[in-house]
């Protein structure tokens, strides 16, 4: 596929706008691979083995976090785990000071969550060996779950050009959405936004292959995939939505609106989910519902990261 | 003591003039203007091949003092004013305590004073501590020598507050000047409501924030029959709403900024909080309507609205950063690279808008060449080439939009009245 040129080795993880197709597709293909070790018996590779890897985290997370954590180990990594609330962040050092102090200590990779967009970037300038994983930065991006969603796609529908997606729900806070928009459009998927228009940014269908729908229906009648995004009581206090009840009713997804898209189709949540406002809990636990799958296809997606751009993943061509 | 200014290109727009001539300064005043002076006695200062200008004003400026002066103080921000051109800056009271009492500005005067090097004016706060509920002591800071008042940094809230200050001030002729970004729709964003911004997952600061800010103030100015000044405008709806409003006889005027003349949201960098501006940076549109607004006399003045922070502030994640950098020492070098060599803008308007106009609005004695005024000149070369470096900058601010820039033309000597502050960029003290 002349891929050979591609590399990720020592590339930054910040967001899928810094992808190209190739190195998208490089992504899944390894964690497809990565996917097998998840199913052995025994589930250790020394793929990674005397590479250390950090997590950061200044905001709460447990899948994020335990899946990057289960990845490194997996591959044989040693993993330490920082989250704000219980180290010097608390003390009042500034992100500049804790970067450089985690650099200081030899990490080979920092997984970086942070509720300010853009401060994964502002880190891999701060740093000079560590490679920077953003594992979510504000309602920026969250590259790894974009590469799930893509991953858990491609695996049921064989194919990922030519799909139609509809993404629901909250999108001017998520940076899952703004992943999925990003990675979904370089690999030629239809991306359709739906909303409250007050949970929706302005200015967002400017380019080609991104719609913005006032009804979810609309956004849902023929999809291929439908990723419905998570809603934070912190809106409706905001005053973007008037209350739960009336967000389940009109913007909730249930049964009857499930039926306007493709029979097969797909229900993806990057969790965790709320159900009976957001989704409706026969859909969450259906059999059109992939969200447990994602939870795994995640550690896989990690696994192929981490392998990527500590290891360059060349172990994996060589077996070719 | 006797000074020639000898063979430069001499503009002085008040004057409508643009001449080769000769400037003769006595005593720190301009005392002849002509071809050819001949004096004996008196020092030569070479202008050949130089523009001679009336020493640029800038009516924007933040020289933090008091109470943050590791941002800048009156020493570092006068050094940086007159590295640039400058000799005369109104400094903004956006200050820890804001200066919204006269024994402030009398402290402020003798600040500049002591440790100054170009003229110094205090704006004085519209509202105690800038909080906008209450009018500041604005008579007695007007007879103190404050020379306009201003919330600038935050947007006076309550319509009646303003309303109370057009009113007021109608006996002391001064104008409030007001930072337009309604604050309930800009909130804690940090760049411009825009495409960009939407992919960023940045909150936005939209233009109509600023349009019925401004749209308001016009309407309270009309009302008042009272003069407000917008600061800082960056927004195409906006500038119209004031060339509408001027056609109709309302008395406000507008100030637009470098930055805002010459660089979009595109330039923001989430890596680098030099970026990050109230208002801020707009779009291509925006910035065309800014120089169409600039040329038909919508917008009066250009400032830089120069405000420095420090290293540590500024070197983090970009939406905990402070909006602002310094200006005062790239203003002159971008607007001639930019509007100058481009032929967008015309030097005598440019200069006009640095000079004249904003001496005009604070009603000052400067801004021109006329003999028997004070010897405020400032030479400019407008072939110099250079770069721009934030570590050759006298200001304390470092981040700076404009840093790394390959630019053309630049001030080379500033003189306050008849002396010579800064000579090839240096500061002479």
């Amino acid at each position: 596929m002349g891929k050979s040129n591609v590399s990720l080795r020592g590339k930054h993880i910040l967001g899928l706008e810094d992808f190209t197709p190739d190195e998208i597709e490089m992504v899944l293909l390894t964690a497809r691979e990565m996917k097998n070790i998840i199913h052995r018996d025994i589930k250790k590779v020394p793929a990674l083995r005397g590479k250390s890897i950090v997590t950061l985290f200044y905001e709460p997370s447990t899948r994020t976090r335990s899946s990057f954590e289960t990845a490194g180990k997996y591959l044989g990594a040693d993993v330490v785990n920082i989250t704000a609330g219980t180290s010097s962040i608390v003390k009042g050092e500034s992100l500049r000071d804790t970067l450089l102090t985690v650099e200081a200590m030899g990490f080979d990779a920092i997984v970086m969550r942070h509720k300010e967009e853009g401060a994964a970037a502002y880190a891999a300038k701060v740093v000079s060996h560590p490679v920077i994983v953003n594992a979510g930065d504000g309602a920026h991006a969250h590259p790894s779950q974009g590469l799930l969603n893509l991953f858990t796609l491609l695996d049921h529908k064989g194919h990922l050009k030519g799909l139609k997606v509809a993404i629901i729900g909250d999108i001017l806070y998520s940076r899952v959405a703004r992943s999925d928009i990003q990675g979904m459009r370089k690999m030629g998927i239809e991306v359709h936004l739906a909303g409250p228009r007050t949970l929706l940014p302005r200015f967002l269908a400017e380019e080609p292959g991104i719609f913005v729908h006032d009804r979810i229906e609309e956004a849902i009648e023929g999809a291929d995939a439908i990723n419905v995004l998570r809603i934070q009581l912190e809106r409706q206090k905001a005053g973007l939505f008037p209350s739960r009840r009336e967000y389940a009713r009109i913007f909730g997804l249930n049964q009857e609106r499930l039926k306007l898209a493709k029979p097969d189709a797909l229900v993806l949540h990057p969790g965790p989910m709320n159900k009976g406002l957001e989704i409706s809990p026969d859909i969450a636990y259906g059999n059109q519902s992939v969200i447990q799958e994602l939870v795994e296809n995640g550690v896989a997606i990690r696994m192929a990261l981490l392998t990527l751009i500590l290891t360059g993943g060349k172990n994996r061509e060589a077996d070719h | 003591m006797k000074q020639i200014i000898k063979g430069g290109r001499v503009i002085d727009p008040a004057n409508n003039l643009d001449k080769p001539l000769d400037i003769l300064i006595e005593h720190g005043i301009i005392a002849a203007i002509g071809k050819d002076i001949v004096d004996e006695e008196a020092e030569i200062i070479n202008a050949a091949n130089k523009i001679v200008v009336p020493g640029l004003i800038d009516m924007h400026v933040h020289l933090r003092e008091p109470g943050q002066e590791a941002k800048e103080d009156f020493y570092s921000g006068t050094r940086a004013a007159a590295a640039g051109g400058f000799t005369r800056i109104a400094t903004m009271p956006n200050t820890s305590p804001s200066v919204d009492n006269a024994a402030l500005i009398r402290s402020l005067q003798k600040q500049a004073a002591d440790t100054g090097i170009v003229h110094v004016e205090i704006i004085g706060a519209l509202t105690k501590g800038q909080q906008g509920q209450e009018l500041a002591e604005v008579g007695d800071m007007a007879a103190a020598g404050a020379v306009a008042f201003s919330d600038d940094g935050h947007y006076v809230q309550r319509a009646k507050v303003l309303l109370n200050g057009l009113d007021y001030l109608r006996a002391f002729d001064k104008v409030i000047i007001n930072h337009d970004e309604e604050s309930s729709l800009v909130e804690d964003g940090s760049m411009n409501e825009g495409h960009r911004s939407a992919m960023l997952g940045m909150k936005g600061r939209p233009t109509v924030a600023e349009d019925i800010a401004v749209a308001r103030d016009i309407m309270l100015a009309e009302y008042a029959e009272a003069r407000v000044h917008v600061a800082h405008i960056s927004s195409a709806r906006a500038i119209d709403l004031v060339r509408q409003a001027k056609k109709r006889g309302v008395k406000v005027t507008a100030e637009v900024t470098p930055h805002h003349l010459t660089m979009t949201e595109d330039c923001v960098d989430l890596t680098d909080s030099a970026t990050k501006v109230n208002p801020p940076l707009r779009t291509k549109a925006d910035i065309e309507a800014v120089l169409a607004g600039l040329k038909d006399g919508t917008i009066d003045a250009i400032v830089t609205d120069h405000s420095p922070h420090a290293e540590e502030e500024k070197d983090r994640e970009y939406a905990l950063a402070p909006s602002g950098f310094p200006g005062l020492e790239t203003a002159i070098g971008v607007l001639l690279t930019d509007l100058y060599h481009t032929g967008k803008l015309d030097l005598m308007t440019l200069i006009s808008k640095m000079t004249a106009e904003p001496s005009r609005i604070f009603a000052l004695d400067g801004g021109t060449l006329a003999t028997g005024t004070p010897a405020d000149i400032t030479l400019l070369d407008l072939n110099h080439e250079w770069v721009v470096d934030p570590s050759d900058f006298y200001t304390r601010g470092t981040h700076s939009p404009f840093a790394g820039r390959k630019l053309k033309g630049r001030a080379v000597l500033t003189m306050v009245s008849g002396r010579v502050v800064m000579r090839d960029g240096k500061i002479i003290d």
